[in-house]
């Protein structure tokens, strides 16, 4: 099939880019330059390329880029910047939630979606929510400490 | 290989049917995607039409009609989830979705998706299955409803024809008199394939007999199935552990289950007797 020209709003820019169909979203952004995103099992398993397609979670590799036509992407990078980073952001670096950084990414997104739901989750809900995403590294102790850190400060700040 | 694909992305579910009879026998539904997606990077659906149906807003919602609660198709696993007529009405439904994968799967597979792909161990069945559902297929010409239980046939088989697509999934409300009970058992808590998956919805009588039973076991043989001889063995007792113990064994006895990675034939037939009679049990405990 021909290509054809969609249209994707990310991290606040806007792409028009001339697809196939058979493309995912994860390789689409990795190519537009937004790495942030990993590549990991490419089936659904690890959650290392999850990004926010219209506010909701998704694996970026489960999902066509048409599909996305006219989209809103988020991905983890686009919450914050390096001056003003997100409370998700700085507490995953002050709690040691990250080592290697190939999960990071995909878990703050996961962590992302479930604060934008539930401001005040307990541990329980917590661990479901990254139940998607696996970390090799850490043994997920100082993840969830960093994403209850996070809940906490945005709370008193009512920043996110 | 990456597969080359026809994409089609129709607006609305007239658009869908018009595209689904015309493509015919190459015509292939996208819901969620997730297990679709993912073929496609391993050369699978080479030459297919993809129609993707996640812009049909008419095939998403949950909703009370005529004594049923009606869902549409391309309903999300993450709608299923604290939406309070599930809550209410389904609470079988509802622990299985909140077992289903995880949650970026589950905010982008559907029901319908989960049904037509029609995996030994799909989550979503054996609940629906003990509450009754009935499927609707709907083509551009025609519009039928089935028993759940006659849609799937087999292994990824299903009696879903070329030109249809599964619109809708509904259930009678269970009675105030009924109680469900559900376990999976996987090999770890999140993202797991279930070994053995069963879901109990019971009717109880004012005098304490059992008045309607429906057992349903996944991942113990081809398809996920009801165990009838078990729900009649119930109809009509009271339930005491004798009776309780003699259904489960029947259960066990109706598994047709095979060795894979996840466990052995031997242990899902152990298993199923355990955890009818646990689940059994529970419901017993529930409704003193």
């Amino acid at each position: 099939m021909k290509p054809q020209v969609i249209t994707l709003h990310i991290n606040g820019r806007t792409h028009n880019i001339a697809l196939s169909p058979n493309l995912t979203l994860l390789t689409v952004l990795r190519d537009l330059g937004y790495t942030d995103v990993k590549c990991g099992c490419e089936k659904g398993d690890c959650g290392a390329c999850a990004i926010l397609l219209n506010g909701v979670a998704v694996n970026s590799c489960l999902v066509l880029a048409w599909q996305a036509d006219e989209g809103e992407i988020i991905t983890a990078a686009g919450l914050g910047t390096i001056e003003n980073p997100h409370p998700l952001q700085t507490a995953f670096s002050d709690a040691g939630a990250i080592q290697c950084g190939y999960c990071t990414p995909g878990m703050i997104i996961s962590a992302k979606s479930l604060l934008d739901q539930k401001p005040h989750p307990t541990e329980a809900e917590i661990r479901d929510a990254i139940s998607g995403n696996l970390c090799r590294c850490t043994g997920y102790a100082q993840i969830v400490q960093a994403i209850q850190s996070a809940a906490e400060k945005m709370a008193d700040g009512g920043e996110g | 290989m990456q597969s080359e694909i026809e994409l089609y992305r129709p607006q609305d579910l007239a658009e869908a049917l018009t595209l689904l009879n015309q493509l015919g026998l190459d015509g292939k539904l996208l819901g969620g995607g997730t297990n679709i997606v993912s073929e496609l990077r391993d050369g699978h659906h080479t030459g297919k039409s993809l129609i993707d149906l996640s812009r049909v807003k008419e095939l998403r919602g949950i909703n009370l009609q005529d004594g049923y609660i009606v869902i549409g198709g391309g309903t999300t696993i993450t709608d299923l989830i604290d939406h309070p007529l599930i809550c209410t009405h389904a609470g079988i439904l509802l622990e299985s979705a909140r077992l289903f994968a995880n949650p970026l799967v589950r905010n982008r597979a559907t029901v319908a998706g989960n049904l037509t792909d029609a995996s030994p161990a799909a989550d979503t069945a054996p609940p629906l299955l003990a509450l009754n559902a009935e499927v609707q297929l709907m083509s551009q010409s025609e519009t039928r409803w089935l028993k759940l239980e006659d849609f799937i046939t087999g292994v990824r088989k299903t009696l879903l024809q070329p030109g249809e697509l599964m619109s809708a999934i509904r259930w009678p409300v269970p009675s105030d008199r009924s109680a469900g009970a559900y376990t999976k058992v996987g090999l770890r808590k999140a993202d797991a394939i279930s070994v053995l998956s069963v879901a109990v919805l019971l009717e109880i009588d004012a005098t304490g007999m059992c008045k309607q039973a429906g057992i349903a076991l996944g991942a113990v043989a081809p398809l996920p199935f009801r165990v009838h001889v078990a729900e009649t063995l119930l109809i009509g007792k009271e339930l005491k552990p004798e009776l309780i113990a003699e259904a489960s064994h029947l259960a066990a006895e109706a598994c047709r289950p095979i060795d894979d990675i996840r466990g052995t034939a031997a242990y899902r037939k152990r298993i199923t007797a355990v955890i009818v009679r646990r689940l059994l049990t529970k419901i017993l405990e529930a409704l003193k």
